[in-house]
């Protein structure tokens, strides 16, 4: 391929291959900007990204199609769809437009946009293509040309770019750790509080009192057997997982006190009919 | 085929992200479009790389992908926290300026 | 002696300033101070006067320069004084017609409780009169002119109390102010022209000038001298200021303010030769005023205004003669100074009738008075001789004179101007009859004061009747004097003189003067002589009721600037609200709505603004391609 490459026309392989991958590309674009869910927005890049990293290899540069695979598609495409999953399916996915005429304002100049870029392309009689064979092989390869170039000429450029990953890494953590803006209040400072309020001086009762169980989900039971909720976890409160056993201990003291009624009275009966 | 048609194929690629981030209102969508564009861009100096004869347009294209790379990280950072505090990722719902 | 000029000036100005600064403690002494410094000035006078007759002819002028009073580079005004024949003439008068008003205010003003006051402001008066006629240049002249102006309206306007005086005050400021702006354009003019004020440069430098300027300057001059001498049209104040004490119209009528035009034409008479059409203009005034005045003095009832009107009639006689040129200047002043001897008889003679008659002026309620006050009756009969041109007495003299020059100005003009005055003399005759006929003969039409008392009309004290008596006796002796003594001869110098060639001989106009005279009498005895004066004015003919009115000179002020400037004011407010407010606020509301639409590009949608900044790139690459392209 190599050799292809210093010609002016490319091999009429590579021309099928740019007819059909840059369709592919260019619908894999379209779906990204149209598709309703972001998820299927992050697929369809991801697809376009891997048709351009074949783009990069057709056009000799081998080191940056396997970057583009590992780094792109691999390794940010995938933080997109973490990011996809954390934010969740929100009102912003709807597609349709709330600013008036935006769209149509968007799509002309978009066109614009396209019509003269295109026609600076044109324009700039790009006709001599020097081919890469050249400076690939000046190293022994392309990594190797690279590797020459990015230590020696770019090699500030190089460091400089160091040092923003580092910072880039660091402004992520300081972005997105939240820091415990006030102090966890003590226990003394709690029961304090407890008290200015007046409300539950002492502190809440214990789930379970009562209540024939000791698990924490079943609420402890007053003196009139009603459940009292305040017994049970805050958390579980909310979540409604509550099990109240209030009236099965209800039903259970009824026969239990029917049982002794009926063994107390037949007693009776013994003793009047003894006497 | 003219290896020129890579570069229309990188302006209408371009076109499209741009579209995208005027038409989307996803803070995270609009970001993919962002990173179209880019990698528009990075097909562009490829195929100006290969059009001249060195590698200077690959190298520029490896540095736009760092840079990329450290960009993502920072704007889905900002994204998130955007989020946590507003509970959405909608672009119009931070237009605070306006009075 | 030329050091004692100031002192001319300054004895009245110290009068004036103790008086008006030393508080009540000069209550009881004050009118005596005030009226010695005045008779101090007129000592003073006497003795240059004396002084300037023992010199030669040619010689005569003085001059004093005390400091430099604007020192600017090449505007330059000296607080300087030029005493000549002409000044000494005006000085003469001023400062003796003014110390007998000053003597006869003491009587008049007794029971005023603000006498004191009073005499200040006649010191500050007859300061300023003099000042104005002593001055060597024209803006001290300005100076003497706005302090004449401010002490006639602290007079007119003596008793404030009065809503009509205090307006009457009022209107003759406001008049005098649009003559005052002639006379300061004509200065401006003359600084321009000449590059000084000082009479002398300006005067020798007339023929340096063109005509056109010169006229200009004579007609701004002319516009100043109808504001101070009440020529027409600018003299609607004169009448009203009557409302001000009589000692006041006195001064103001006789010895000093209206005499000012009248001096300030003959001062810059170079000027005028040069301009023969300022001076035409000069004379139409003259005879326009004359009529006016007269007709006006014809119809009043109210004594005082009668005689306002003939001020403003023979007033109008000498500003005709000044428009005569070198022929009628030295006539002008000898006039001048005649009536300011009959005038301020027949003012002080009035306000003795006033005085003894409870302060009443309408002379429909006197009558027979001649028997309750031979003093006034006399001086007043004297003076009214002297007016109306009785042969022998000082306006016979002088007014002739006028009469005689200006047949002699020529031509057609000449005629008319000669017939004008002759109807005047002839009216001047009829009005004055009047006056004489319904105050002091015929039946008794007293009436009752608005406090149901009766007049008792008496004599007044002494230090009325004294002055008048002076005043009679200079109304009389005073024409015959000038005309023996050589009036002509002392004035030539500084005023030149010509002879004048009238078509009449002097004999024929002093016949006819003195015919129509007799007929102007006759016909005032008949209609107020004969028959009884009704004491409730009959409403008369349309002329009659007119000049009542003054001639309407009110309703056309009224009309014209009044209602005009109103209308224009309205039409500039108009103008203002649609035009300029419209402008501005039609900017402000242009910019208000385009800014309420340009604030509806910034909704605060990031994406909004993305659009601008993509539409705005596509424009770039647009430009850069078309740049490339060319």
């Amino acid at each position: 391929m190599s050799a292809n490459l210093a010609a002016y026309a490319t091999s009429s392989g590579e021309a099928f291959q740019f007819w059909v991958l840059g369709t592919v590309a260019v619908v894999g674009a379209l779906c990204t900007i149209l598709m309703r869910k972001a998820v299927h927005s992050a697929l369809c890049l991801a697809g376009t990204m891997i048709v351009l990293a074949v783009f990069y290899l057709a056009n000799g540069a081998y080191f940056l199609g396997i970057v583009q695979i590992v780094v792109y598609t691999g390794a940010i495409m995938m933080l997109f769809l973490f990011v996809v999953m954390l934010v969740g399916v929100t009102a912003a996915d709807s597609l349709k437009e709330t600013i008036k005429g935006q769209r149509w304002w968007a799509v002309a100049c978009g066109l614009g946009f396209g019509i003269l870029l295109a026609a600076g392309i044109g324009n700039a009689s790009l006709k001599d293509f020097a081919g890469l064979g050249a400076a690939n092989s000046a190293y022994g390869g392309n990594v190797e040309g690279l590797a020459a170039l990015i230590f020696t000429k770019y090699v500030f450029a190089f460091e400089i770019t160091g040092a923003l990953l580092i910072t880039a890494a660091v402004g992520a953590m300081v972005l997105t750790h939240r820091e415990r803006t006030e102090r966890a209040r003590t226990q003394r400072e709690l029961s304090e509080q407890r008290v200015r309020e007046g409300k539950h001086v002492p502190p809440l009762p214990a789930p379970g009192v009562y209540a024939r169980h000791n698990a924490v989900d079943i609420a402890g039971l007053l003196p009139d057997g009603t459940p009292a909720e305040l017994t049970v976890m805050q958390t579980l409160r909310k979540r409604g997982q509550i099990r109240d056993v209030s009236t099965e201990a209800m039903a259970d003291l009824k026969a239990l006190e029917q049982r002794s009624e009926e063994r107390l009275g037949r007693d009776r009966d013994e003793e009047e009919a003894t006497r | 085929m003219n290896p020129v048609n890579y570069l229309y194929l990188a302006a209408l690629l371009f076109t499209i992200g741009a579209v995208g981030v005027l038409i989307r209102r996803n803070a995270i969508v609009v970001f993919m479009c962002v990173e179209l564009m880019l990698n528009a861009c990075n097909l562009a100096f490829v195929t100006f790389s290969r059009m001249h004869g060195n590698l200077d347009g690959q190298i520029i294209a490896f540095f736009t992908m760092v840079v990329a790379a450290a960009e993502v990280v920072v704007g889905l950072a900002i994204i998130v926290s955007v989020f946590r505090a507003r509970h959405s990722a909608s672009v119009d719902d931070a237009s605070l300026m306006k009075l | 002696m030329e050091n004692l000029i100031a002192l001319l000036i300054g004895a009245p100005l110290l009068g004036a300033a103790v008086l008006l600064c030393g508080g009540r403690r000069l209550d009881r002494s004050g009118h005596w101070l005030g009226t010695l410094l005045a008779a101090a000035s007129f000592v003073i006078a006497l003795a240059l006067f004396a002084d300037m007759l023992g010199k030669s002819a040619d010689d005569r002028a003085m001059f004093q320069r005390l400091y430099t009073w604007i020192p600017v580079e090449g505007f330059r005004a000296d607080m300087a004084f030029q005493l000549d024949q002409l000044s000494m003439t005006f000085v003469l008068l001023i400062t003796g017609v003014g110390t007998l008003i000053h003597i006869y205010s003491i009587g008049y003003m007794e029971h005023d409780e603000r006498r004191r006051r009073f005499f200040g402001y006649l010191n500050l008066f007859v300061a300023a009169m003099l000042l104005l006629v002593l001055a060597d240049n024209y803006l001290l002249l300005y100076f003497g002119w706005e302090g004449v102006g401010l002490a006639s309206y602290l007079l007119i306007g003596f008793w404030q109390h009065k809503p009509t005086a205090a307006t009457a005050a009022k209107k003759a400021f406001l008049v005098n102010r649009v003559g005052d702006m002639g006379l300061s354009i004509a200065i401006m003019i003359m600084f321009t022209t000449f590059g000084t004020f000082t009479f002398g440069p300006v005067l020798a430098e007339t023929g340096q000038a063109s005509e056109g300027k010169l006229t200009a300057i004579g007609l701004m001059l002319l516009l100043a001298a109808c504001g101070k001498s009440a020529q027409v049209p600018l003299q609607s104040w004169l009448g009203d200021a009557m409302e001000g004490p009589t000692p006041v119209s006195a001064l103001i009528h006789a010895a000093t303010m209206v005499t000012a035009g009248v001096y300030l034409i003959v001062r810059s008479a170079d000027i005028f030769n040069a301009a023969p059409d300022a001076q035409l203009v000069v004379t139409v005034v003259g005879a326009v005023t004359l009529l006016f005045g007269a007709i006006v003095g014809c119809a009043k009832d109210d004594i005082k205004k009668a005689l306002a009107g003939s001020t403003m009639s023979q007033i109008g006689y000498m500003i005709l003669a000044a428009g005569l040129g070198p022929i009628g200047y030295v006539f002008a002043i000898m006039h001048l100074v005649t009536h300011g001897f009959f005038k301020a008889g027949l003012f002080l003679g009035a306000g003795s009738v006033m005085h003894g008659m409870n302060d009443e002026v309408d002379m429909r309620r006197y009558g027979g008075l001649r028997k309750y006050m031979p003093v006034t009756f006399v001086t007043f009969g004297l003076g009214y001789l002297a007016i109306i041109g009785f042969p022998g007495l000082s306006g016979f003299f002088s007014k002739d004179k006028i009469i005689e020059a200006a047949f002699a100005k020529g031509g057609t003009e000449g005629w008319i101007l000669g017939s004008v005055t002759l109807l005047g003399a002839a009216i001047t005759a009829y009005y004055m009859t009047r006056v004489m006929l319904m105050t002091f003969f015929g039946e008794k039409r007293w009436q009752p004061d608005e406090n149901g008392e009766p007049p008792h009309p008496h004599e007044s004290p002494k230090s009325m009747t004294i002055p008048m008596v002076l005043l009679a006796v200079g109304s009389v002796a005073a024409g015959a004097y000038f005309e023996f003594a050589g009036f002509v001869e002392w004035l030539e110098p500084v005023t030149g003189f010509a002879h004048g060639h009238s078509p009449l001989s002097a004999a024929a106009v002093t016949t006819a003067t003195v015919a129509v005279m007799v007929i102007g009498v006759g016909l005032a005895y008949l209609q107020y002589g004969r028959k009884p004066v009704p004491v409730v004015a009959p409403r008369g003919s349309l002329l009659t009721r007119a000049a009542r009115r003054d001639l309407l000179q009110d309703d056309f002020n009224h009309a014209v600037f009044v209602t005009g400037g109103t209308h224009l004011t309205r039409s500039l407010v108009y103008v203002d609200h649609t035009l300029v407010d419209g402008v501005v606020n039609g900017t402000a509301a242009a910019v208000g709505g385009l800014s309420g639409r340009l604030r509806k590009l910034q909704n605060g949608y990031v994406r909004s603004y993305a659009v601008s900044m993509f539409g705005g790139t596509a424009v770039l690459i647009a430009a850069t391609l078309l740049m490339r392209a060319v």
